[in-house]
């Protein structure tokens, strides 16, 4: 135990849970670190050092994680224009928003938009009748065709006593 | 007889403080509520499930050494225990009722695909999601 450091009081810990909860229920607003020191109770010297050992990552960037997995998925799932979506998560410039993204995640908005869109769409190359006979019931001979046999079936049972 | 799940427990901080949440806040019922020394069995139920028990125990001797107890009470406290889902007829009424008893909320209720659903904590830390079906 000596050469780890000293255990976290978990009364302590619940309280810093209560910032991190609330990055995560408002990612877009602005958490200086006084707000989030006032959440848990918590000096402003100290709650970023305990925050870290409690949750392995600064707040700060904890926080960026979170708007930029919100991003991430309004690119994906809306068209809203990129300028927008930075906005929206939080950001005050579309230029600081790019480079971060580009920093957390190696690509551009755009890049990744397109490449969800090119993975939602795959389907989408398939023409559309085609994709329509896949998804077809898997009805192989006419109807008319299936009812007669299906009788057929049914009499089976009992032609080899007009037989015998 | 039927063969089932009976009782899933969670770790809290203090029992009286859990038991006073999940049965004032919360309405479940107290099961079962035995002591033996320092040791507390405590059970708790939903009022419409009687044949699933929700434990509350606290980490600690005879179950626990007091570095495993310190351990269990820092993951809990950090939310870093596994979810838990509690249905509803009615996600925005019970949120109303239960943020009116003083539940503190991480989610305010949201409608995604016809379901709704929020997000509370329990004293100790312990995630809900607290979820109203589509049907």
């Amino acid at each position: 135990m000596s050469d780890l450091p000293a255990a976290q009081d978990p009364e302590l810990l619940r309280r810093l849970l209560r910032a991190k909860d609330r990055m995560d229920a408002a990612s877009h607003e602005a958490w200086p670190v006084q707000r989030l020191a006032e959440v848990s109770g918590v000096s402003e010297a100290h709650f970023a050092r305990s925050f870290k050992q409690a949750f392995g990552v600064p707040p700060h960037r904890y926080l960026l994680t979170r708007r930029i997995e919100r991003a991430t998925a309004l690119l994906r799932d809306t068209d809203l224009p990129i300028i927008d979506i930075a906005f929206e998560t939080g950001w005050e410039s579309l230029g600081t928003f790019g480079r971060t993204f580009r920093d957390i995640t190696g690509e551009s908005p755009r890049v990744i938009r397109e490449r969800a869109r090119a993975a939602a769409s795959e389907l989408g190359r398939v023409p559309h009748c085609i994709l329509g006979a896949a998804q077809r019931p898997d009805l192989t001979i006419a109807v008319s065709e299936k009812r007669r046999r299906e009788e057929a079936d049914n009499n089976a049972a009992i032609q080899p006593k007009e037989l015998s | 007889m039927n063969q089932s799940v009976e009782v899933v427990g969670l770790y809290v901080r203090d029992q009286d403080e859990a038991l006073a949440f999940y049965v004032d806040k919360l309405g479940f019922r107290v099961h079962t509520d035995v002591r033996n020394g320092d040791y507390r069995w405590l059970t708790v139920q939903h009022p419409e499930q009687p044949s699933f028990q929700l434990g509350l125990f606290r980490p600690g001797p005879p179950v626990h050494d007091a570095a495993t107890a310190q351990a269990l009470n820092a993951l809990v406290a950090k939310g870093a225990m596994p979810p838990l889902v509690l249905n509803v007829a009615d996600c925005r009424g019970a949120y109303e009722r239960m943020r009116g008893l003083g539940v503190e909320f991480t989610q305010e209720p949201v409608e995604r695909y016809g379901n709704v659903d929020a997000g509370f904590r329990d004293p100790s830390g312990n995630g809900w999601k607290m979820i109203q079906s589509a049907r």
